[in-house]
């Protein structure tokens, strides 16, 4: 039997011990002696979130798929674990094999989103290996970071050996081959590094030297040795259908936040929001084969025995196909008892139709992101949903018998007034009207609900609003108390709950956003003063964070408040994303003229992104 | 068709806790492609009803759950499919098809029994054995048990049925942290109103013979789930199937 890396008095004193026991149906258990690689892969949260993310499933799949290659997962022990680790010196371990981290030949980093970048930390220290890439030596294993955070990888970028910039499906088998040369001719790790940084969408980052101007903003990027690319080109699947999509993910013991089955049905959105980084990250939309999904769905299920399937896309209701999927997956969910669950559908005659049948209308709620409150702010932001949409969408829904409505806003957009915000409230309060309008009173079977969220705007690399100013702290919470004084000076008040998030991690997610090489440094001092965990906010300390910021004497309102000039260099302008500075840049000049640009399918805006000649952009357009 | 179903538990899966074991066969249930009954409602669920909850940490090799089938199966077959889908640490012990008449899983439960053995015997006097089976025989054993409702007084001398020393084999793979030690065999009420777990019965005893048992200190393991007989006697007692 399995030896587990901790013993039983250690997991019988942790909250769920399931989450460090591996063992799980699916998970993949290959014989150590036949492997010439070991990689760990990490999701750097608690397993709850990691193994509830697609991007890690899709690539252990592909990983294991290699004969050489054994792949296994790692994710943040719980902070019980975590101290008890550093108190009796335990080494981080792999779920699969229970073997320390230390002993991998990789360890691949999923950096999703900007609050985890003290747990990159965390995962190097418990594993002893060390936290900065150039005190590693030829017994350390390869660090290598990836995921949508990796596309400006500048903040963090001390910490890691290699970044894999774009989609991870094309250039492992190369790399990994390298990598085997190099180990096989007794090369060192910086020879391999260096030849590393020759493969398309592998960065470097010791290898480059970045020189600022008086005003702190960059003069220059210096490669410092011969021949290595300046820009670094984003790494992208051309042949979705065909590439490597897991018929077998991992089926978790406990409860995790995705427990179900994932069906990618499209990467890329054509919307072209302009607050939207994931929008333009991924361009061109790219749309997997109706066959493909089906086929996909019915083994995915069979060997899961889950008994739910998410569609999962930035736009569902953008898959050509949408109706002949459903159709099919209605069918055999229906005879398989098989919930079918509906993400990022635009609420419509033919989705509330769809959800009719595959959801319980009496516990469900409809959604709505229209993000800004007045038509003018959505055309800032090319948000194409106008009010006649919501109130018609919202219409047919109650007359449908739905009657819980949730709305989702940002506050702090660029070009913001107060008058945009007070439209929150009366947009909220203009749908709850619509209720008792269009439900006669015997018909109503509960009270209309309405929950209004908003969340603080963070402008993010590579979208239209890089260049935008985010807003102060202050600014935030006081246009959070505008929200909540329009909505509760609506007559329907008492229908409208009002929910909004916190202003202090939203500032920090700016920074780190939009942030350089210098910030590697702070983020290292505040994860040894304890910081971990930031994305929960039970262990962000806001403090700790400024005061740090104080001591290295770095300024965050260079990363936020800022006002950029039109031709700063960005620190992620080495990178290439597929779509160009010039698409941008028109982008925010129509953002400040309030110009409504037109989506991918209904005429080409020229971004970039057809270079790749695939996806929308083979498609006849205009239609 | 309702069929009866046992199985061990043991290796990592001990930290598995019984909703968690619940959920897992629910899905093992759908991998394996057994055509279970579901019931009735907008949200249906697999007709599946599990006996006596297991403490997580414990291993076990007398679980038991029934389930409800839409197409009646050959018990073997029913098994060998379980059993093709199960991971390392769950193994399909039995299956049984069971008359309609049979009461469920959980409401036929009467007893359990269960082996507890000790990390480590250091902390225990030479005599522990015997001053342990002397407590035993005390006329009653009062103590107050923690219920929903708060604490009550019990005779916990009644709900224990069998109190011996054993052996536990040097390869006992099930309880490995105490194999080759003495250990402690007990058949306890296991019922949906009177359930007594092992661990406290072996606090309550080492506390009496003035032994404090270190944290995380004892082992145990289930060895059988017991249904009541129409006697009542003990003796004839019989496993769930």
């Amino acid at each position: 039997m399995r030896k587990l890396a901790l013993q039983d008095e250690i997991l019988m004193q942790v909250e769920k011990p399931a989450r460090y026991i591996g063992n799980e149906v699916n998970a993949v258990m290959k014989n150590k002696e036949e492997i010439a690689i070991r990689f760990a892969m990490c999701f750097p949260d608690v397993y709850e979130i990691g193994m509830s993310h697609l991007g890690i499933q899709i690539l252990y799949d592909m990983l294991n798929g290699f004969e050489d290659v054994w792949c296994e997962r790692v994710y943040s022990p719980w902070v019980d674990l975590d101290q008890i680790m550093r108190k009796e010196k335990i080494p981080l371990f792999a779920l699969e094999s229970q073997d320390p981290i230390k002993n991998f030949d990789f360890l691949g980093i999923t950096i999703q989103y900007e609050m985890c970048y003290t747990n990159i930390l965390q995962i190097l220290d418990l594993s002893g290996i060390p936290l900065m890439a150039k005190d590693r030596t030829e017994a350390d294993p390869i660090v290598i970071g990836g995921g949508p955070c990796t596309y400006n990888p500048e903040p963090f970028c001390d910490f890691f050996d290699l970044i894999y910039i774009g989609e991870g499906e094309t250039r492992y088998r190369e790399l990994l081959d390298l990598y085997l040369s190099c180990k096989n001719g007794n090369q060192s790790r910086k020879s391999f590094l260096e030849a590393a940084a020759m493969i398309p969408g592998i960065y470097v980052p010791s290898l480059y030297e970045v020189t600022y101007k008086e005003d702190g903003t960059i003069a220059e990027r210096i490669p410092l040795v011969p021949g290595i690319p300046a820009v670094i080109a984003k790494e992208m699947v051309r042949e979705i259908s065909q590439s490597c999509y897991p018929k077998k993910p991992v089926v978790p013991f406990i409860k995790v936040t995705q427990d179900r089955v994932v069906l990618e049905i499209q990467r890329g959105c054509i919307r072209g929001c302009r607050f939207c980084q994931a929008g333009q990250l991924y361009r061109p939309v790219r749309e997997r084969d109706l066959e493909m999904l089906e086929q996909y769905a019915v083994e995915m299920l069979d060997n899961t025995g889950h008994e739910e399937i998410s569609l999962s896309s930035l736009s569902s209701s953008d898959y050509s196909k949408l109706p002949e999927l459903l159709d099919f997956l209605i069918e055999k969910c229906n005879e398989k008892r098989i919930n079918i669950s509906l993400p990022s559908l635009r609420i419509d005659a033919f989705s509330l139709d769809v959800m009719n049948k595959v959801q319980d209308v009496k516990k469900s709620s409809l959604t709505f992101a229209p993000e800004a409150g007045s038509q003018r702010l959505r055309n800032v932001i090319n948000k194409g949903l106008t009010k006649e949409v919501i109130l018609e969408g919202a219409k047919m829904a109650f007359e449908g018998g739905w009657t819980r409505v949730k709305l989702y806003f940002m506050l702090g957009l660029p070009f913001e007034t107060s008058e945009d915000i007070r439209e929150i409230g009366e947009l909220c309060n203009e749908i709850t009207a619509l209720f008792y309008d269009t439900v006669p009173k015997e018909k109503r079977t509960s009270r209309i609900q309405i929950v209004a969220s908003t969340s603080f705007f963070v402008p993010k690399p590579f979208t239209p609003f890089q260049w935008a100013p985010q807003n102060t702290k202050e600014d935030f919470l006081e246009k959070a108390y505008q929200t909540k004084q329009s909505i509760v000076s609506q007559l329907n008040q008492k229908s409208i709950k009002y929910n909004w998030h916190e202003a202090d991690a939203s500032v920090m997610e700016g920074i780190f956003a939009r942030g350089d090489r210098r910030l590697n440094q702070v983020i290292l001092r505040a994860y040894q003063k304890g910081c971990m965990y930031d994305a929960w906010s039970e262990y962000y300390h806001n403090d700790v964070w400024l005061k740090t910021f104080e001591e290295c004497g770095v300024d965050p309102d260079f990363y936020t408040i800022r006002q950029r000039e039109e031709t700063e260099i960005f620190p992620w302008d080495f990178i290439d994303c597929g779509v160009t500075r010039q698409f941008l840049l028109r982008e925010w000049h129509r953002a400040q003229q309030a110009v409504v640009t037109p989506n991918c399918r209904m005429a080409c805006q020229g971004c970039g992104a057809g270079r790749y000649q695939t996806g929308v952009c083979l498609e006849r357009k205009g239609q | 068709m309702k069929v009866r179903i046992k199985f061990s538990k043991y290796g990592p899966m001990k930290f598995i806790g019984h909703l968690d074991v619940m959920r897992y066969f629910q899905k093992a249930i759908r991998r394996a492609g057994i055509d279970i009954a579901y019931s009735e409602g907008f949200s249906p669920h697999q007709i599946m009803s599990f006996a006596a909850p297991l403490s997580v940490g414990y291993t076990s090799e007398g679980e038991y759950f029934d389930i409800e089938l839409r197409t009646p199966m050959e018990e073997e077959e029913l098994q060998k499919r379980l059993q093709g889908v199960m991971v390392e640490g769950i193994d399909i012990l039995k299956v049984q098809n069971l008359p309609e008449s049979e009461g469920n899983a959980m409401a036929s439960v009467q007893a359990a029994s269960y082996l507890a053995g000790f990390r480590s015997l250091s902390f225990l006097p030479d005599d522990w054995e015997d001053r342990l089976l002397a407590f035993y025989k005390s006329p009653t054993i009062p103590v107050s048990k923690k219920t929903k409702r708060g604490e009550k007084e019990i005779d916990l001398k009644e709900s224990i049925y069998r109190f011996e020393i054993r052996e536990i084999p040097e390869k006992c793979a099930l309880l490995e942290a105490a194999a080759g030690h003495k250990g402690i065999y007990m058949l306890l009420n296991a019922s949906s109103g009177g359930n007594i777990k092992p661990s406290f019965v072996m606090e309550t005893f080492l506390a009496a013979i003035g032994v404090t048992l270190p944290e995380y200190g004892l082992v145990i393991h289930r060895v059988e789930t017991y249904k009541a007989s129409e006697t009542g006697e003990i003796e004839d007692w019989k496993a769930l199937i």
